[in-house]
């Protein structure tokens, strides 16, 4: 079994029995998609909701809700899924701590999980799992055999969704 | 860009906050407190959380917001054993569980905290006139990497890469340990710092030899 590690503001596709995984989703957002016929998986790990936000043009594509799903849609094209079958599970986007400000950008976690769900529905693709917002961190993996996604979070246990 | 001289002087911005910062801790706890060389880490997100001693490990984390002339995030990271060395140390103390603390546990953390960063950052204040001032502080205990993420979220705004001002605060005996992370909003905040004690005359290192 190959274990494929996710950073940040990355995105990677593998085929069974890789399993992907990404650690420390506080605000960020996993978003696993799965073609179950062909077993083809992906992992994003996205920081923000919109590359509208970006300050500028030339920017890492895996950092946005909006760019990071089309790509890891092609991405896993190229390795035999179809786009019609793909499925999502999808956790994070907590809000860390509570802060008393202004600035929107402080509850990133909640629009973070909005933009998932509008570039998802784009492609059609349904949500058929999720462990999002809350107020803790997770850490996920994702089995591209099975289709299994565990949450890891400090104090709350394993789940298995 | 930052050069490295730029970088140096960065450092020693935070070297000098880290000192009053040490000062001001070390009488709350009555033990010595030491810091490491501040370090300015640029780094791609993904290797972010490489340089993390544990990124899965369950810490205290303490976020304050820096707002005035220089914008920017500001995290503490205590790991569980120095958690509850620190709460020993002011509560007199046994806890068991991080998860389950009470409010007087809680503010207590929070104020070691706050005493930190506010003589952090009025120590910058002083060095640089800037107009600084720091919002309460909020408390979360959880996964390291899930806390160190939020702010540079907010980095990532303008940036591929991380920015962060780090140091460590240890203490004599080896109970106490605090992870100091600054984190500007953009990349004109540190230029900002640098500007206001007159280093922005040089673009790079090259244009000493012009």
């Amino acid at each position: 079994m190959t274990m494929i590690r996710v950073g940040i503001g990355e995105f990677k596709s593998a085929k069974a029995p890789a399993v992907i995984s990404t650690l420390g989703l506080g605000s960020c957002v996993g978003i696993c998609l799965w073609d179950e016929f062909t077993k083809v998986g992906g992992l994003a790990h996205i920081m923000l909701p919109d590359s509208n936000l970006s300050t500028t043009n030339n920017f890492n594509p895996g950092k946005f809700a909006d760019t990071a799903i089309p790509l890891l849609i092609y991405d896993m094209e190229e390795l035999g899924a179809n786009r019609k079958r793909i499925i999502a599970k999808i956790a994070g986007g907590a809000q860390m701590f509570e802060i008393k400000s202004q600035m929107e950008m402080m509850k990133i976690g909640k629009r973070n999980v909005e933009a998932v769900r509008k570039a998802l529905s784009q492609f059609n693709i349904k949500i058929v799992a999720e462990d999002v917002e809350g107020n803790f961190g997770r850490s996920i993996e994702f089995n591209c055999d099975t289709g299994l996604l565990t949450v890891k979070s400090v104090g709350r246990g394993i789940k298995i969704i | 860009m930052y050069s490295n001289f730029e970088l140096d002087v960065l450092k020693e911005i935070g070297n000098i906050g880290a000192g009053n910062a040490a000062t001001a801790l070390s009488i709350i706890i009555s033990e010595k407190v030491l810091i490491k060389i501040p370090e300015v880490i640029i780094l791609p997100f993904n290797e972010v959380i490489d340089v993390m001693k544990d990124p899965e490990g369950f810490v205290t984390g303490i976020f304050f917001r820096i707002e005035g002339e220089l914008e920017s995030n500001c995290v503490l990271i205590i790991p569980e054993k120095e958690t509850k060395n620190l709460l020993k140390l002011l509560l007199k103390e046994d806890v068991k569980d991080l998860l389950t603390l009470n409010d007087m546990e809680q503010s207590a953390l929070k104020e070691v905290g706050n005493i930190l960063v506010s003589s952090f950052v009025s120590a910058l204040s002083d060095f640089t006139k800037l107009n600084l001032k720091i919002s309460v502080p909020s408390l979360a205990l959880d996964m390291a990497a899930a806390i160190l993420s939020f702010p540079l979220t907010i980095y990532g705004i303008m940036g591929d890469t991380a920015l962060l001002l780090s140091t460590e605060f240890y203490g004599d005996s080896d109970g106490v340990l605090i992870d100091f992370y600054l984190i500007p909003d953009d990349d004109k905040s540190f230029k900002k710092l640098l500007k206001a004690i007159g280093v922005d005359i040089f673009d790079d290192d090259t244009s000493w030899n012009r």
